[in-house]
């Protein structure tokens, strides 16, 4: 009697990249849940034309690929990016907004490079960025937080701001609801010389730490992120690092002049934070790959943020912050290898002949 | 009793399917009737066979002889007849069949003479130390590395480390042998301390197997009661179960918390790591004077009926096991030698088991279900965070699979211990340690390769050698006989001297015919030198043209032994430079000797000889130098190995006609 021959190990540990990823989707539903309540019904909206696109998107390439279509659509990656990139995005953007981020991302920055597992980029970050430079209207455009699950603005108000744009329409039509979120009013009253005391009495800031609305949005996420790290999806090493990094200058700022700088707790509770951390930075495949490496990825990538955030251009910096890290890991994969057993020291740096 | 340990780095809890073999005692099955004995059970050499086909042999007869350092002798596990001699189905992961000694049991189980030792404390090691040698033991725990090299250590031994981790699911071949013969395991690890004189013995068992620590425990004090001048107590240390921490390195770590060195040895570290199975087998060979012809092996998997472990003879085909244990045969799915994590799917059931093998494991596709396919890796780092060797196995396995061996060697793939700890977790699924071993067997493959070629350039430097010490006695010769012709000649011009001496009549004719034999000649002479000198010159540039075009073409391929060349250049400068002293050595002399004879004949010092001779050797060494200039060139340009050799051999050729050209100047100048 003949039999196949195999490889061992014989026995695997029943968990799949697919379950991963439904992980990863089941973590962002607090998130998800405090903007709908925040912000309305167009969070829902931009996560299904996300999905959908990002699904056709994906099945296309596969074909012209000639990949088993099925097989790669069912570990659950291109949702993922598309969830990730609608979060990022204003709720009320119009469609094609999210219809041409999602599909740059999953075209260019997913597939171009080879597909999941073989992109330096984080997908969903790339979408965010390319739509950020070519649309910087419609992409720092929210509308206030309310509350009530978007009971004031209602479904079709939505519906209707988000489809009857089009490339050609300025933004005037939605000006009527649209406000800036208290990141940008933070930065602009800065530069306008306010002090950050008076500018905690506004509106856009009568949260409890960072802004109406926002501060929930990041504890949900906040939330998330530990479900992930109890459940061992994610390690704790980027997501620590990166409030480390975010903290540290941001701590060290407002202690140094009060006035003029927001403290840690804004900047943590403020933007996409929460979601930069624990979701976004997170992205195993673009990010460091050691544990050392992936805190002082996740540190580097907090300083850019406050660094950006305060002297940049950009009211929010996360996916900046993360592209330019991306570029940076194989670098710092190179210096933090770990010390293996019964070897001195780690081995640094790249390979070298006969080494 | 409780002793510091010490954690690994990762590690995984597979299920542990150990209670479906535990139940019931150690058994043994009929004797088989063929017994089928690779010659390779271990790792190193394959031993020398001694006996023949047809050829009765008795129970623990030697069948086959260690050769070498690293290898180990087979015994006849039975009595019966050799009946065959040839390539079998045998367990090896290339699926390639292995030499095999084939015999026919004549179910008579007759020993051979055999020498028990009542009392190994009156030996001294090196007698002991053959014992164990000549019973043939392997590490049984399934390297199989021989026994004897490890004990034969000549480093000081500070500690004794049984391995009774047996960390792998399903196994528990070690669990009951230290169940039921806890005091043998012990008796054994006395001899081993007796050898080694240890400061300490440390027995490392996981803390899943209580019966067998309480048993060991008990064991340990009645020897130490009953020994009480015993050279060092045994301590049983009950370890956490974690997987592996029965792998060689994770044990002594656990134990001691020291690390093996990489691409070291446990003794490095004053430590021998012995596994339960191979403990008891020393302590037969010493006590029983009986060699390794059995050993204890689980069978199980849930085809088999009635699982369990075997006392079974080496060579016994698994065929015969699956039937005695009651097996569907017809349902396996996987048939695993040796654990699921790092065990070897058998290709057929009259596989025979050999000295590791600890496990068979008939399972059906629900309990080992084949693997889904293999997804992109997402770089999640699972694999890292559980690897015992503290890897990036996400890297190693993308530098294997793209052959960056380099890279793959920078990240220590060669310290990857084959655990498939990184392969369980992987979420996509991915068959690491496949791609490891492959990896592995690049590395291995380039570093045959560079040994090949250093052996290559050893056999090029050889021959060189022989070249040179050719020309040498070529060399020797020609100057023994230049010598003869310098006293003939000598001869001649005293002969010519007292001839002029005894016309003293007429001296200006004496005189003229003087300086004409002596002018004539000696043109002549370094006429025809220069000529050669000149025809050699243009060889030489011949011979470099050549070259320069071998040259292009090597550049053409790719010539990529560039280390070598380089060495082999060294060498040719210097036999180039050699070449030049000759030449030099050749130099001088007339000019020593021409003014010794200008003595005998006044006023007729040979000013145009000395000039013409001293023309050729200039011309010499300009051609030398040209010579030596075309194989600089040819060398530094990493000509391949054909080209070099072609223009070395040039080189000497033209080297050795240059100093025949050399010495041959004085014997002009003397001819005055
Ligand atoms: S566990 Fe698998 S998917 Fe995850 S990093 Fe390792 S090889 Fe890649
Ligand atoms: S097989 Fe090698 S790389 Fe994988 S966990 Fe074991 S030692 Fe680490």
């Amino acid at each position: 009697m003949a039999f196949i021959s195999v490889t061992s190990p014989h026995s695997h540990r029943a968990n799949s990249t697919a379950g991963v990823m439904q992980q990863l989707l089941l973590a962002t539903l607090p998130g998800v849940l405090a903007l709908f309540w925040f912000f309305g019904w167009g969070i829902l909206v931009q996560i299904t034309l996300s999905v959908i696109t990002a699904v056709l998107c994906e099945a296309g390439i596969l074909y012209l690929r000639k990949k088993p279509i099925a097989f790669y659509l069912k570990d659950y990656s291109a949702v993922v990016t598309a969830v990730l990139l609608a979060l990022a995005i204003p709720p009320i953007a119009p469609w094609w907004i999210v219809v041409i981020g999602t599909s740059f991302a999953m075209v260019f920055a997913k597939h171009l490079y080879g597909g999941l597992g073989s992109n330096p980029f984080n997908p969903a970050m790339v979408g965010y960025a390319f739509l950020l430079i070519s649309f910087p209207l419609q992409m720092t455009t929210w509308l206030p937080s309310e509350g009530n699950f978007g009971a004031s603005t209602g479904v079709e108000n939505t519906l209707q701001l988000i489809f009857s744009s089009s490339p050609a329409d300025d933004a005037s039509n939605y000006d009527a609801f649209s406000g800036a979120t208290p990141l940008d009013e933070l930065k602009t009253q800065l530069d306008l010389d306010q002090s950050t005391d008076i500018l905690q009495q506004q509106d856009v800031f009568k949260g409890f730490i960072a802004g109406a609305g926002w501060d929930w949005v990041n504890v949900a996420f906040l939330i998330g992120g530990c479900f992930l790290i109890w459940r061992k999806i994610i390690s704790w090493h980027i997501p620590v690092g990166f409030l480390a990094g975010l903290g540290i200058l941001a701590a060290a700022f407002s202690l140094y002049q009060p006035a003029q700088y927001a403290s840690p707790l804004f900047h943590w509770f403020g933007g996409g934070c929460m979601l930069g951390a624990f979701f976004i930075a997170t992205d195993p495949v673009s990010a460091a790959t050691s544990d050392k490496g992936r805190f002082i990825y996740g540190f580097l990538i907090g300083l850019l943020i406050y660094i950006i955030r305060t002297f940049g251009g950009y009211p929010d910096a996360v996916a900046f912050a993360v592209l330019l890290l991306n570029l940076a890991a194989p670098t710092i994969d190179y210096y933090t290898q770990p010390r293996s057993y019964g070897h001195d020291k780690p081995n640094r740096g790249t390979a070298k002949k006969d080494s | 009793m409780s002793r510091n340990t010490w954690k690994f780095h990762g590690g995984i809890h597979p299920p542990q399917n150990k209670q479906q073999s535990v139940s019931a005692s150690i058994r043994q099955l009929p004797l088989p009737d063929k017994l089928i004995l690779p010659l390779q059970q271990h790792i190193g050499a394959p031993g020398k066979v001694l006996v023949s086909v047809g050829d009765r042999v008795l129970k623990g007869q030697l069948l086959a002889q260690a050769k070498g350092f690293v290898s180990a002798n087979l015994h006849a596990p039975s009595s019966g007849t050799v009946i065959d001699i040839s390539d079998q189905p045998v367990q090896h992961p290339s699926g390639l069949p292995g030499k095999c000694i084939v015999i026919e049991t004549d179910g008579k189980e007759q020993w051979c003479e055999i020498h028990p030792i009542d009392d190994y404390r009156q030996m001294d090691a090196t007698q002991l130390l053959a014992t164990i040698n000549n019973a043939g033991i392997v590490g049984m725990g399934g390297a199989g590395f021989p026994s004897h090299v490890k004990i034969g250590t000549q480093q000081t031994i500070s500690t004794l480390i049984l391995n009774a981790v047996e960390c792998e699911p399903y196994i528990t071949s070690d669990d009951l042998l230290m169940r039921e013969r806890a005091a043998e395991i012990i008796e054994g690890l006395q001899i081993l301390a007796f050898i080694l004189n240890p400061k300490e013995i440390l027995v490392g068992i996981e803390d899943n197997k209580p019966e067998a620590i309480a048993a060991m425990r008990r064991a340990a004090q009645e020897s130490t009661e009953a020994n009480p001048g015993a050279p060092c107590a045994v301590t049983i240390v009950s370890v956490p179960t974690i997987y592996p921490s029965g792998g060689e390195k994770q044990i002594i770590q656990i134990l001691t918390g020291k690390e093996v060195p990489s691409g070291g040895l446990p003794s490095d570290l004053g430590i021998v790591c012995h596994n339960t199975g191979t403990v008891h087998a020393i302590r037969n060979a010493v006590i029983e004077g009986k060699p390794l012809i059995s050993r204890i092996t689980t069978m199980t998997g849930n085809l088999v009926t009635d699982p369990g472990n075997i006392e079974v003879l080496l060579g016994t085909p698994v065929s015969h096991l699956l039937q005695h244990t009651r097996t569907s045969a017809n349902q396996i799915h996987r048939l695993i030698m040796g654990g699921p994590m790092m065990g070897f799917s058998m290709r057929s059931t009259e596989i025979p088991i050999v000295k590791t093998s600890n496990c068979i494991i008939a399972a059906d596709d629900q309990e080992f279900p084949d693997a889904p396919p293999e997804q992109p890796c997402i770089r999640c780092g699972a694999c890292a965070e559980v690897c015992p060797a503290k890897l990036l196995p996400q890297q190693l396995f993308f530098y294997s699979k793209s052959k960056e061996i380099d890279k793959a060697k920078h990240y220590n793939l060669m310290d990857c211990i084959e655990c498939g700890a990184c392969s369980f977790v992987c979420p996509s699924q991915i068959p690491l340690v496949q791609y490891f071993r492959f990896g592995k067997g690049e590395v291995r493959k380039s570093k045959i390769e560079t040994d090949k070629s250093d052996r290559a350039r050893m056999r090029f430097e050889a021959h060189q050698e022989r070249l040179e010490k050719e020309a040498a006695a070529k060399e020797e010769k020609r100057q023994q006989r230049a010598a003869a012709n310098a006293l003939k000649k000598e001869k001649q011009a005293k002969a010519k001297l007292e001839k002029e001496a005894a016309e003293a009549a007429n001296p200006s004719t004496a005189a003229s015919t003087a300086q004409e034999s002596s002018n004539e000649p000696s043109n002549n002479d370094a006429d025809e030198a220069l000529e050669t000198l000149k025809s050699n010159a243009t060889k030489a540039s011949k011979r470099y043209q050549q070259a320069k075009k071998a040259l292009q073409m090597a550049e053409k391929n790719g010539a990529d032994n560039i280390d070598k060349l380089r060495e082999k250049i060294l060498q040719l400068e210097t036999k180039a430079s050699d070449a030049k002293k000759a030449l030099k050595e050749a130099l001088p002399s007339p000019a020593k000797k021409i003014p010794a004879k200008s003595d005998a004949t006044p006023n007729n010092t040979p000013k145009e000889t000395d000039t013409s001779a001293v023309i050729a050797a200039a011309t010499a060494r300009v051609k030398v130098k040209k010579a030596q200039n075309a194989l600089m060139a040819a060398e530094a340009s990493d000509a391949s190995q054909e080209v070099l050799e072609h223009l070395s051999t040039n080189l000497n050729t033209a080297r050795t006609e240059l100093e025949q050209h050399a010495p041959s100047e004085p014997t002009t100048g003397e001819a005055q």
